[in-house]
């Protein structure tokens, strides 16, 4: 369905736009319906740049991105746009500044209607509002004629992915959705993610927590400095990690039920298989993956 | 007995009335303990940690004691509490990108504070230039300006800061949550390190990430609006927590390993209470699935097992 094919995004930087940055460096992924994605690196490594890309906020420098079949990297005009948006969709870090706090926080609804639904009658209208709302379990009662500062994280959260549920959408593009909510409604936003993956919406879920992305998605890709370090089934990849960087970065996660002084300590009793990392010549900024079991991934090794 | 806390309330004044974001807290801790002290936004953590080195215009100590090594802490009067700043009681804030003066050199930075703090900066030198080295810092990144530093090196370079004058606490405000997680394992251990040699007597470690909190504290302590819910060594707060609340934040976290196919996790249902008039009895009652008769009257924190307490009349007996 989503389709990225090596794509590159360069950054100009420093005084006079001189220096070049590479935010993304060859980057291949598919999202197929009904499957959860999810980006994960540090920061800096290009997650949050893939996301923008993908929803056409920044332009790639290279390559392309096929959404069913159609290039949408290089959409032009505001219809073309708007007919993108009613497939694509994507809901952000901080729900509190997504909203005007000026305004009750289900405009937001009335905002989709006004550009996308300007013939449908007010009771067609509220029905799907209703189901909307319904689909990300949350209780009109509580939710509906209020203001923002009225409602949680976690509620203004789930309200922006009902806003975008309206819309019929495909594909989901969440990146770092639950970075600022609280442990115990973080979960809820997780297991709605998996109950529209059930019903067939393909999910592009950038974060930079290992422990998260691991919950929800069916493949995970780590990024490392714009480029693809390992992709694979997410099981796969936290069971058997290939690359040294996605083996430094699980050894720093803090677990819930061992210490890091524990994992370093079996890290070092079973030191894990080295493979043969893809190399490139200097000066080539192509990233090339080699495929070391089924559908598991390595890329390069960049210092 | 490094800190003990009596029954303290600080509330929060505003144009609608008190919010009561501290109500009632008390605990110990230890010569070089390391409390962990963890909870949902707006349980009063933050507060707590502010209120032991600085209430701010808003706050209002209302009621209860501090003691610090014997001495008592006179939080209430902003004038008596300036020895204690900085020489007992330290402060490693959130952001340390903010807590760092852009204009200023790191090195004449700390100078200035030494001073304002009535230390000669001569006098503390040598052993500024060990400490950094020690986080794995070149001493150089005293001639840097702070905007040369990653983030990683801006929070260790804060945490020597706070540290120069081996204070009797450290409090450390979700001191590692804006950091990558490989930088955030080496700040984590550092800190660690600075309490095993004695530069810090005892921290407390505010955080919402209770598994980081295991792999650092020795006691974690989990607050529930305004109150706090339980208290016990760090592998009892994850593998046996008594209290309701604590047991539901426990299972609501996603570890590396579970997916939504082994087993779904569940959330807390409902929100927490507004503090401004906060409800009567255990405030965890709304959200409790074994809420009882009992609960409308407020369960004291009592010590269950040695070491551990816990505010919930069913834990009780």
């Amino acid at each position: 369905m989503l389709e990225l094919s090596h794509v590159h995004k360069v950054y100009r930087v420093g005084a006079f736009g001189g220096a070049k940055l590479r935010a993304v460096r060859d980057v291949n992924l598919t999202v197929k319906p009904g499957e959860v994605v999810s980006l994960i690196g540090e920061s800096g490594s290009g997650k949050s740049t893939i996301g923008k890309m993908v929803l056409g906020l920044t332009r790639i420098s290279s390559g392309s991105i096929r959404f069913e079949g159609a290039d949408v990297s290089r959409i032009r005009g505001f219809s073309a746009k708007k007919e993108y948006y009613r497939r694509v969709q994507g809901v952000f870090q901080d729900p509190f500044s997504s909203f005007n706090p000026i305004f009750k926080a289900d405009r937001v609804f009335s905002m989709i209607r006004s550009s996308y639904f300007p013939e449908m009658s007010d009771a067609d209208w509220r029905d799907k509002v209703l189901a909307a709302i319904g689909t990300v379990r949350l209780d009109p009662e509580n939710v509906l004629n209020k203001y923002p500062h009225q409602l949680s994280g976690g509620q203004l959260q789930r309200l922006l992915i009902a806003r975008a549920l309206l819309l019929d959408i495909k594909l989901l593009v969440a990146d770092e959705i639950i970075s600022m909510l609280d442990a115990s409604t973080r979960i809820d936003v997780l297991n709605l993610l998996g109950d529209l993956k059930e019903r067939g919406l393909g999910i592009l879920f950038v974060t930079h927590d290992l422990s998260l992305g691991n919950y929800v998605s069916d493949r995970s890709v780590i990024l490392r400095k714009g480029a693809i370090a390992e992709m694979g089934p997410t099981r796969r990849v936290f069971e058997n990690p290939l690359h040294p960087y996605s083996r430094h970065l699980l050894s720093c996660v803090p677990q819930l039920h061992r210490t890091w002084a524990e994992v370093d300590a079996e890290l070092a009793a079973n030191p894990p298989e080295d493979v043969e990392l893809p190399t490139v010549a200097d000066g080539d900024d192509s990233a090339p993956l080699v495929e070391v079991e089924k559908g598991h991934f390595v890329g390069i090794d960049q210092n | 007995m490094t800190l003990r806390v009596n029954d303290l309330k600080v509330y929060y004044q505003t144009l609608r009335g008190d919010v009561h974001a501290l109500d009632g807290v008390s605990f110990d801790l230890a010569d070089g303990e390391i409390m962990g002290l963890a909870g949902e936004s707006g349980c009063g953590k933050t507060t707590l940690g502010k209120s032991l080195i600085r209430l701010d215009g808003r706050m209002r100590h209302v009621d209860g004691t501090i003691e610090l090594d014997g001495k008592d802490v006179p939080i209430a009067d902003d004038r008596a509490m300036n020895p204690f700043r900085y020489h007992e009681i330290s402060l490693v804030p959130q952001y340390a990108m903010s807590a760092l003066n852009p204009t200023r050199k790191i090195g004449r930075m700390i100078d200035e504070l030494l001073r304002a703090r009535g230390v000669r900066p001569a006098s503390v030198a040598e052993e500024l230039r060990r400490r950094l080295e020690l986080v794995g810092l070149d001493p150089d990144v005293l001639n840097r300006f702070p905007i040369e530093l990653s983030g990683g090196m801006k929070q260790r370079v804060v945490m020597v800061m706070a540290t120069l004058l081996n204070p009797s606490l450290l409090i450390a405000d979700e001191a590692t949550s804006a950091l990558d997680v490989s930088t955030q394992r080496s700040v984590a251990e550092s800190m660690v390190e600075f309490r095993d040699r004695g530069y810090v007597k005892s921290m407390i470690f505010v955080t919402h990430d209770i598994s980081l909190v295991y792999q650092m504290a020795d006691t974690v302590m989990v607050m529930y609006a305004g109150r706090i819910a339980e208290k016990a060594p760090a592998s009892t707060i994850i593998n046996a927590p008594r209290h309701p609340y604590t047991k539901m934040l426990i299972g609501a976290l996603p570890e590396v390993g579970t997916t939504t196919e082994d087993a779904r996790l569940e959330g807390i249902p409902g929100t927490p209470p507004g503090l401004l008039n906060p409800p009567t009895g255990c405030r965890f009652k709304d959200r409790c699935p074994i809420a009882s008769e009992e609960c409308s009257e407020v369960p004291p924190l009592v010590e269950i097992d040695p070491g551990h307490w816990a505010a919930c009349w069913k834990t009780g007996r």
